[in-house]
């Protein structure tokens, strides 16, 4: 590239400009990146649900509780496959901070309905055969450095603040990219003989497996016509639908992110844009010169978005590379207060693209002026 | 021969007939050139002069295709410039025109080299050939050994030769010089006059030079006086083969 001399001779023209352009971008960059990495760990439950999963919950609410008999009765629906119901235990691991999700669940059927999360056949094995067996998923085993054989003390919130006493039987993996692996289970019969009087014989919520996703509104639309008009009404929804409510619950995530994303975004606009029209302007006359001496508008324009855009990549990777080291280090710290922050390579690559966006898009009104720009006045300006 | 009365030969370099240029200035209207005719041929050297505001510079301009005239034609090499397409005018001027500035313009963030090349690259010249060229531009002008050097790194009369490098480096049809050595002192100035005049002499390039100097401008063929929008031919000066002056 010929005009590689000449573009680069500009950008590097003001050192100290060019360094804290650099900066300004990078830094804006690793907040976007990072805005992103929040959203997606928040929405990720929606997009890896499984297509042919309901999940059956109270009409009433999340809370309310509903008879362990609807599993058999919703078995009977034709279109489902397997149904397993799980409760919230909600207790604490020796300190309130150490949260996770743990589950009462349906030895019988968890393993066929929730398919992606694996446990291998010995451990499961075990685990049915424990009353007080536990199973771990491999992120939440990872953060407390547990092993098989452990005995895990859990305080419950709910059932009368005594501390329930776990053998850790398995841990189970995700083969879904970026799928869940904090969870806690727990044996259901084992929850049921020491639970509460109020709460034996109940499930939180089912999880129905589908012969075919196709099913999905017929048969969520069956199981609520069952229990109408019953003392335990239902809600049925598919497993994205639930889990785009469950976000909810936090309040509006996207919204908040998409404004401090404009924020950024905008700001990092203005930023480089004036840092683009500060350069242009400072270097009218030689502008002039060179459409005098025979380079074109178009010429001129190109020159300027290269400039942007350069500035715009170095200032993006380093962004990106900042967020690349950074980002495991706050999801650490943040662990149990927010789902995984994973910065996947698709996110990496919309941090490239938005990088690229800004760049050119900061340089084009600066550029345009500079293509525009009349030989003879600029000249006389001189 | 240069002829200012419209009446010069067919295979002028350059003739302009009827040349008017026009400006507003809020609701008022001024004419800078009226009815402009002049026939310079290949080889001359011309210098314009003229009070502050004569039209010197609009003319330059008008001649280099960096501003297009209210009325009138130029015609340079059997090309007439004034209904060219802004980008077509573009082509031409990299073609056809040198220019040398008052001020130099160079960038001053490329070397004495990297800007006597900048002409070259919108040509489909190779590296190596840009680089003979630039080398041979550079000698030319005396500055083989400044290549390297950046503009601040010059002197005045330095960073105007390597300003006439650029502009012959391409080898136009003919150079421009609006008061070329309007910010030098004596000796410097001697110094450019004497490379453009060689240029005229030795290259038989064609010269037209706007200068405020009396002195500066005998040094050219013929003088011509901006005068109400038109030219008024002031002197020539009988052309001495190499060195002398008449």
């Amino acid at each position: 590239m010929k005009f590689r001399g000449l573009i680069f001779a500009n950008l590097f023209r003001k050192k100290v400009r060019f360094l804290l352009t650099i900066g300004s971008f990078a830094v804006a960059l690793l907040l976007f990146t990072f805005l992103a990495v929040v959203k997606s760990a928040f929405s990720r439950g929606t997009e890896i649900a499984g297509a042919d999963r309901l999940i059956v919950v109270s009409r009433i609410g999340l809370m309310q509780l509903m008879p362990i008999s609807y599993r058999d009765k919703i078995l009977a629906i034709p279109g489902v496959k397997a149904v397993t119901h799980n409760h919230w235990f909600g207790g604490v691991y020796q300190d309130e901070k150490n949260f996770f999700p743990q589950f009462v669940i349906d030895p019988e059927y968890q393993r066929r309905v929730m398919t992606e999360l694996v446990v291998p056949d010995d451990q499961w094995n075990n685990f049915l055969k424990d009353r007080q067996g536990a199973i771990a998923g491999a992120r939440t085993a990872e953060r407390f450095h547990w092993k098989i054989g452990d005995r895990i003390p859990i305080k419950t919130t709910l059932y009368g603040g005594s501390s329930w006493q776990f053998n850790l039987d398995g841990i189970y993996h995700s083969e879904r990219a970026g799928g869940d692996e904090s969870q806690f289970w727990l044996q259901w019969k084992y929850f049921d003989e020491n639970a509460p009087d109020a709460v034996k014989s109940t499930a939180g919520w089912y999880v129905v497996k589908l012969d075919s996703p196709d099913d999905a509104v017929r048969v969520a639309k069956a199981i609520d016509e069952k229990f109408a008009n019953s003392s335990f009404e239902t809600k049925t929804e598919t497993e994205s639908a639930f889990a785009a409510y469950f976000v909810k619950q936090f309040g509006n995530i996207e919204l908040l992110i998409l404004t401090i994303g404009s924020v950024v975004f905008f700001t990092l606009l203005l930023v480089t844009g004036n840092t683009m029209a500060i350069s242009v302007r400072e270097r009218t006359s030689e502008l002039a010169v060179l459409k005098a001496i025979g380079f074109s508008g178009r010429a001129v324009l190109f020159f300027v978005l290269a400039e942007s855009v350069i500035i715009a990549l170095l200032g993006g990777f380093l962004g990106l590379v900042l967020a690349y080291l950074a980002i495991p280090v706050i999801g650490l710290a943040l662990t149990g207060l927010l789902p995984p922050l994973i910065l996947s390579k698709s996110l990496l690559t919309l941090g490239l693209g938005f990088a690229l966006f800004v760049g050119g898009v900061s340089g084009l009104l600066p550029g345009i002026g500079a293509m525009r720009l009349r030989v003879v006045n600029a000249l006389r300006r001189v | 021969m240069v002829q200012v009365d419209g009446h010069g030969a067919t295979a002028s370099l350059i003739q302009v007939r009827g040349l008017d240029k026009k400006y507003k200035r809020g609701s008022e209207e001024i004419h800078v050139l009226q009815g402009l005719n002049l026939d310079v041929d290949q080889g001359e050297f011309v210098a314009f002069m003229g009070p502050s505001g004569s039209g010197k510079t609009t003319l330059l301009n008008l001649l280099g295709g960096l501003d297009v005239p209210s009325a009138g034609s130029i015609v340079v090499s059997g090309d007439e410039i004034t209904h060219m397409s802004r980008g077509k005018l573009t082509e031409w001027r990299a073609r056809h025109v040198g220019f040398i500035f008052q001020m130099y313009n160079l960038i001053p963030v490329l070397t004495a080299y990297q800007n006597v090349e900048l002409p070259l690259l919108l040509t489909k010249l190779s590296g190596a050939e840009r680089r003979k060229h630039v080398e041979t531009a550079l000698g030319l002008v005396g500055l083989a050994d400044r290549m390297r050097h950046y503009p601040r790194q010059l002197s005045g009369g330095q960073e105007q030769r390597v300003a006439i490098a650029r502009a012959v480096v391409s080898d136009p049809t003919f150079l421009l010089c609006d008061e070329p050595t309007g910010d030098l002192d004596r000796k410097s100035a001697d110094e450019i006059m004497a490379l453009i005049e060689r240029l005229v002499r030795e290259y038989r390039k064609t010269v037209l030079m706007v200068t405020h100097d009396p002195v500066v401008a005998q040094r050219a063929d013929t003088t011509l006086h901006l005068e109400k929008g038109a030219l008024v031919e002031a002197g020539q000066r009988r052309r001495v083969p190499a060195g002398g002056v008449a």
